[in-house]
């Protein structure tokens, strides 16, 4: 029989979510003793498919074996019991206990008496640590590590539950590169031992050195599996690319009518992130910020926002220094963030349409302390209007919108404070294609109007629809600065507009790529 | 920005010992003030040993209430209603024994503890109303209840093995109630530092997601200790009501303010994850030490409350860490 020897065998997987069709009579293999890269861009399922193996979701179809046994009920605790562990982020560790006491939590060592026994623990942490080469010191409480070394903690605290199947998202985001080498490291260990490693990640080069086999899905279907000689970078990329239906490429592009300069950044760092930012946002344009998680594109729409205070450089808004330090120096400055998480940081969920919309500009709309109730009226009709949000009535609660319904209260409360500068921080992140182009065309709007506008997003196509020009980011530092033409290939037909946001993703893929390897180098010459 | 591993190292030594000495200024403060009353309170007899014996007999209820709220604090949960349940059973007990003696004043007044302590608990890990709310709300109904079942009046305790026993006796000079809270104090000790129990709780407060996902019944943690700190609450009424020899419902008013900064003062913290038992009862013995110090001062109760808030505040300000 075929399934026999796989750690992992996942045959004719499909799942939807309401009408969305997230996975596709997926096949998934994977061999003991393997690294295997799990790739696609966002949407194309791979979170879906790990959480179906790691039990969070059931799947509507197909079946899954796990070191050639059927895994037939679909719960976490199934899962890990089949011997399967997913990173979770540093979510299974406790911040107030030591590094010991988090490996053996509820299956502490005991003296026979019943009591537990920390020293003991200790030393078969160390053994456990030593047997992988990796140093971590048991004793030290967990809360006081850096996110390398809780990382590992977290794997070893996984590995000596006797897993089999590791499941590592995205772990070297939060990393430090000596911390990646590290990590590395233990994985070549780990494999040794026969555990099969499915790792998902963004960056290439990563991919190219640690794993053995490639799995690409898109759109919620299976791509290829593949040997890693088999498979060139830019032949990954393609395939992560591939010929998608382009929801995106309906909108058409128009190009900036650029007024005077509204934001100008001066060698910005911020005390972690970014590095030294330089760059200036016309009046009517649209720049975007392409990089990773961790390259340093939040903490720079925080420091721009005031939620942040900067290290050292400066902001100028109009030509003039703006001193931000806070968020209300921000609004004062004309400044807007729509921040990342719409759900916690961008509404306020229980709250009516109306009060989330006009909370930015309670004092101008309000006499002797006392909401006008007229004007809150006014301001948020203005708003739905504007942004034609679908919502039944003004004072129902903000949850009961959709996503991209949501995200527009969001802009509408910043449009409320008429700013010049208008940071968008993933604005269409977890809303329907429908409504990601239209948010898409709201922006190009806003920006013939007037604004500047500086827009970070994680999908490629996004930014080459929206944007003039796109800075790419890796390791806190801006690496490349190009205009949006610069990413278009001179030899695509200019009709085909689906082909040529292909193309010019491809390019773009390209660039973050690269830039990740500047970046790697930068910090190295710097050590 | 990655510093290699060994150049913090000259720094770590110091850290460490600047760290110790804000986790250890419970002992530190406890030992300041009494030197510091040593001196100036000598000739008023602040270290006869009877005075040093009578704060020991003060503090002795409020750390034995400290003890299970060390576990509550731990857990990430609060527990307001230990003075009104304290209160609770000084009459309860003291009914028990009017009617059928002291055996079973004994058993009413645990059962008190527990039936107070599995309403809590079952308010909030079943219901889901937040343990502030669910013992902020028993704090009224058991002194309602207290005030109900004796008519506000005192109900006197006559059984003298009772009252000895719990509370009221000593050994030589050495009184009862120091055995109570040095036994117990052991326990909870052991308890929190040694068992797998202890580790759960810890667990629990400090990281209710990552407890669960180790596969912690944190709901079954919080009920526990809930129900640990209303038997504790029971115990210290029972204490209370033998010592004074009779049940009032005034015993143990805002005791549970007293008990939260004795946990705290020691090192336990209010956000959940890190808590220790003897500096609870230290805690609770500063607090003794420092009110027995400032009536022998001659302050006025007015400014003694003043006084003692102002101590409580620096001292758990000097504890905070930096971040």
């Amino acid at each position: 029989m075929q399934g026999a020897g796989l750690a992992v065998r996942m045959t004719g997987i499909s799942k939807h979510f309401g009408g969305v069709r997230a996975l596709d009579n997926v096949n998934f293999e994977v061999r003991p003793g393997e690294v295997h890269a799990l790739l696609g861009g966002n949407g194309a399922g791979k979170s879906t498919i790990l959480k179906v193996l790691n039990g969070v979701h059931q799947p509507d179809a197909g079946t899954i074996q796990v070191n050639g046994r059927p895994l037939t009920v679909h719960t976490p605790e199934a899962s890990r019991a089949a011997g399967i562990a997913m990173n979770y982020q540093e979510m299974s560790l406790i911040p107030t206990l030591t590094v010991a006491q988090n490996v053996f939590l509820t299956r502490e060592p005991g003296t026979g008496a019943g009591f537990i026994d920390d020293r003991q623990a200790e030393a078969r942490a160390a053994a456990l640590f030593a047997e992988l080469k990796v140093e971590v010191n048991p004793r030290a409480v967990v809360g006081d590590l850096g996110a390398g070394q809780k990382q590992l903690t977290e794997i070893v605290k996984a590995i000596s539950q006797d897993a089999s199947v590791l499941i590592l998202d995205e772990p070297s985001t939060a990393l430090a590169v000596s911390d990646v080498e590290r990590l590395f490291e233990f994985l070549k260990n780990l494999k040794e031992r026969g555990v099969a490693i499915i790792y998902v990640s963004h960056r290439m080069d990563e991919i190219a050195r640690i794993a053995d086999r490639v799995t690409i899905l898109r759109d919620g279907r299976h791509v290829i599996t593949a040997e890693i000689e088999d498979l060139p970078v830019d032949t990954m990329i393609e395939h992560i690319v591939g010929k998608r239906s382009l929801g995106l490429a309906d909108v058409k592009r128009g190009n900036a009518r650029k007024g005077e300069v509204l934001l100008e950044l001066k060698n910005l760092s911020g005390r972690e992130k970014p590095t030294e930012v330089s760059t200036v946002i016309h009046s009517g344009e649209v720049v975007g910020v392409a990089g990773l998680l961790g390259s340093g594109r939040t903490s720079l729409a925080k420091l721009i926002a005031g939620v942040e205070t900067p290290a050292s450089g400066e902001i100028l808004i109009r030509g003039k220094r703006a001193d931000i330090r806070s968020s209300g120096d921000a609004v004062r400055s004309n400044i807007a963030l729509v921040p990342e998480a719409r759900a916690t940081q961008g509404i306020i969920p229980e709250h009516s349409v109306a009060s989330n919309i006009t909370l930015s500009i309670l004092d101008r709309i309000s006499n002797a302390g006392f909401v006008d109730a007229t004007k809150v009226k006014s301001e948020t009709d203005a708003q739905i209007a504007r942004l034609s949000i679908k919502v039944a009535s003004r004072d129902h609660a903000v949850s009961t919108l959709s996503g991209g319904n949501q995200q527009k209260a969001v802009i509408g409360k910043w449009l409320a404070t008429d700013p010049d500068v208008l940071v968008l921080d993933e604005p269409t992140a977890g809303i329907d294609i429908g409504s990601k182009s239209e948010i898409i065309r709201l922006v190009r709007d806003l920006a013939r109007e007037g604004k500047a506008i500086l827009m970070i997003s994680s999908e490629l196509s996004e930014l080459l629809t929206a944007c003039d020009r796109i800075l790419v980011m890796a390791g806190g530092r801006v690496h490349a600065d190009e205009t949006r033409e610069a990413f278009d290939d001179p030899n695509s037909a200019v009709g085909d507009t689906a082909h040529r946001l292909q193309a010019a993703e491809q390019r773009l893929q390209i660039a973050i790529q690269k830039a990740l390897i500047a970046g790697q180098r930068g910090i190295h010459g710097h050590a | 920005m990655a510093m290699p591993d060994g150049a913090g190292k000259g720094f770590g030594t110091l850290r460490a010992l600047v760290g110790d000495w804000r986790q250890n200024i419970i002992y530190i403060g406890f030992v300041a003030i009494f030197v510091v009353f040593a001196l100036t309170l000598n000739d008023k007899g602040f270290l006869n040993p009877n005075n040093l014996l009578n704060i020991v007999r003060q503090s002795a209820m409020i750390a034995v209430m400290a003890i299970a709220m060390t576990f509550v604090l731990s857990a990430g949960e609060i527990d307001l209603s230990v003075g009104a349940v304290a209160g609770l059973t000084t009459v309860t007990v003291a009914l028990a024994i009017a009617a059928a003696g002291p055996v079973a004043g004994v058993a009413v007044g645990l059962a008190t503890g527990l039936a107070v302590g599995t309403f809590n608990g079952w308010l909030t890990t079943r219901i889901g109303i937040p343990s502030f709310l669910t013992t902020l709300a028993m704090m009224g109904i058991a002194k309602g209840v207290a005030m109900w079942i004796s008519d506000t009046a005192a109900v006197p305790i006559l059984h003298q093995g009772y009252a000895w026993f719990f509370g009221g006796g000593s050994v030589g000079r050495i009184p009862v109630l120091l055995f109570w809270m040095l036994i117990l104090g052991a326990i909870g000790h052991v308890a929190l530092r040694r068992t797998g129990f202890g580790r759960r709780v810890l667990a629990t407060g400090g990281g209710e997601t990552a407890a669960r996902y180790s596969g912690i019944d944190t709901h079954g943690i919080k009920f526990r200790v809930l129900v640990i700190s209303s038997m504790a609450a029971a115990l210290a009424g029972m204490l209370y009501a033998g010592r004074l020899q009779s049940g009032r419902f005034q015993l143990g008013e805002g005791d549970e303010l007293s008990v939260i900064a004795a946990a705290v003062l020691g090192g336990t913290s209010l956000f959940g994850g890190k808590g220790t038992v003897i500096g609870a009862i230290v805690g609770a013995l500063m607090i003794g030490l420092i009110n027995n110090g400032l009536i022998l001062m001659g302050l006025e109760f007015s400014q003694q409350l003043i006084a003692r808030g102002g101590i409580i505040i620096l001292a758990v300000a000097l504890s905070q860490k930096r971040s």
